[in-house]
């Protein structure tokens, strides 16, 4: 029974920082519809931006607020220099993101350079919450903490603010959006930027639990994916059941068949979508 | 108010508008008719930005809006009502007219189109999606006052409809024409077109081919036959 109790709650808190990405990843590939395979490297980006705030500094709050501003920064320029040049050339926009990946990789290698790194988390949030025995680390409870703050702020901004319906306006028919007065390529340019701050907040958080290092970029990128496409493309609700679902087959995957992890994770996806080709929440 | 000068269009390769002249004056009603295909709706969009001219000058007010991005269209003072209604389907009724609010300071507001409008009221919480035709209309029609225009563009806004809704948006234009609101109106249904409008041109292969004031043409059966098919 502790097994259980204990791996469900591990893959719930994986699940909470899968959906700090995806959550991203659900507004710029899921709303805008660009396939963004930069993704990854917002998220490994934040990861190295906060561990140098870190080290200068001390200040986790700061590191994530750093890296987040950063990386939304440096979305930005990507997006007005290159992506929105590319609406509806899922090709372009391929090429294009992976490419900026492999150039941030080795940037992200020429600057931080091989050696792997754990972002120290502030003493406040390390331990654990001991119930006899069973243990909950109290940073796995912060990352829970955390997405959950970040989905119904998400949630609220989207659903019930005019900035949010005009998102959604945009989404729904970007050439009329412009026809009465949304200013698209602003609304198209702030969601890039909520994306990348998103994913680079998920680096900087994620960074203390599983790591910075070489290669976490293309490692999570999939998993992404896989959350807003089996949760449904443009779905906050379907990149939320769909990160703690996806959380949790990974974990009871590695924990119980660990050399089927990867099918264990993916035979499920590839039912939900045999069953349901635009994902769980997703719309037709 | 409008006045549009020697517009060519293309789309890709095809090239649709050879240059149209016109001009909309302060408060006036001007009916574009002709048949389908004759580049009414590519001068409705090339007005408001969605498909830029490649030649030829848009002053609106005195301003050269020509290749503008339409948002900015919008917000000197030009209203849409797109052919289709292309309301937007996922946000509700309330949604759709909330995120249309520009100008402030301007006569319209959610509760005055309510007014105009009682069907939308009742409607205010459904998805737009869900609407019937001829709400969707009036959605469309409520969400263009919204961005408080002084010319509004309607594009066949009774495109689908039946005879009574027919009348009943022919009642609309009339009313937001006695409020000194300046209309370029696209329409197939030509004994409404020609109720409200102050003067008329026929289109025909993206040129104007015949003007004249509304009563001229219901006389005019060589006009009629050959360039509106009736």
């Amino acid at each position: 029974m502790d097994f259980w109790i204990s791996q469900v709650f591990n893959g719930i808190s994986y699940g909470a920082l899968l959906f700090l990405l995806a959550g991203g990843l659900t507004l710029i590939f899921g709303m805008m519809r660009i396939i963004n395979l930069t993704h990854g490297s917002y998220f490994l980006l934040g990861g190295y931006v906060g561990l140098t705030v870190i080290w200068r500094t001390g200040s986790f709050p700061l590191a994530i607020l750093v890296g987040a501003v950063a990386i939304a920064v440096l979305g930005v320029v990507q997006w007005r220099l290159f992506l929105h040049r590319l609406a509806g050339e899922e090709l372009g926009q391929v090429l294009t993101t992976v490419g900026f990946a492999l150039i941030f990789q080795d940037l992200a290698l020429v600057i931080w350079g091989g050696e792997p790194y754990t972002i120290p988390a502030p003493a406040a949030l390390t331990g654990a919450f001991n119930t006899g025995t069973l243990y909950f680390p109290v940073y796995r409870v912060f990352m829970i903490g955390v997405a959950a703050v970040v989905a119904v702020v998400l949630w609220f901004v989207l659903e019930r603010t005019r900035v949010g319906a005009m998102m959604r306006a945009t989404v729904d028919d970007a050439e009329m959006a412009g026809g009465v007065g949304i200013d698209v390529r602003r609304i198209s340019m702030g969601v890039f930027a909520l994306g990348a701050l998103l994913a680079a907040g998920a680096g900087v958080v994620g960074g203390a639990f599983v790591g910075v290092y070489p290669g976490a970029d293309f490692e999570i990128l999939p998993y992404a994916f896989v959350v807003v496409i089996v949760g449904g493309m443009g779905s906050l609700r379907g990149a939320l059941i769909g990160s703690l679902l996806v959380g949790l087959l990974d974990n009871f995957g590695k924990a119980l068949f660990p050399e089927f992890s990867y099918f264990t994770l993916f035979a499920p996806m590839a039912a939900i979508l045999a069953i349901r080709p635009t994902g769980l929440f997703g719309r037709a | 108010m409008l006045e549009v000068r020697d517009v060519h269009t293309y789309y890709g390769d095809s090239y649709v508008l050879q240059g149209v002249s016109l001009e909309v004056a302060q408060g006036q009603v001007v009916a574009l008719l002709g048949r389908n295909g004759m580049g009414k709706t590519t001068l409705i969009r090339s007005l408001i930005g969605f498909t830029p001219p490649r030649r030829g000058r848009v002053v609106f007010k005195g301003t050269d809006i020509t290749g503008w991005a339409s948002n900015r269209a919008v917000d000197l003072g030009i209203g849409l009502v797109p052919q289709g209604r292309r309301v937007f389907p996922s946000l509700t009724v309330a949604e759709n007219l909330a995120v249309a609010a520009r100008r402030p300071g301007g006569p319209w507001d959610v509760a005055r189109v309510m007014t105009l409008f009682p069907r939308l009221g009742e409607r205010a919480g459904h998805r737009a999606g869900k609407l019937s035709g001829g709400e969707q209309q009036m959605l469309a029609v409520a969400r263009a006052l919204m961005t408080n225009p002084e010319l509004l563009l309607m594009d066949e806004p009774t495109e689908g409809l039946a005879p009574i809704l027919v009348r009943e948006v022919g009642k609309v234009i009339a009313d937001l024409k006695a409020h000194g609101l300046s209309i370029l109106l696209v329409e197939q249904n030509l004994a409404m077109a020609l109720g409200v409008a102050d003067h008329v041109h026929v289109m025909s292969r993206g040129r104007i081919v015949h003007s004249c004031p509304p009563g001229a043409l219901w006389n005019d059966t060589e006009v009629k036959t050959r360039y509106l098919g009736l």
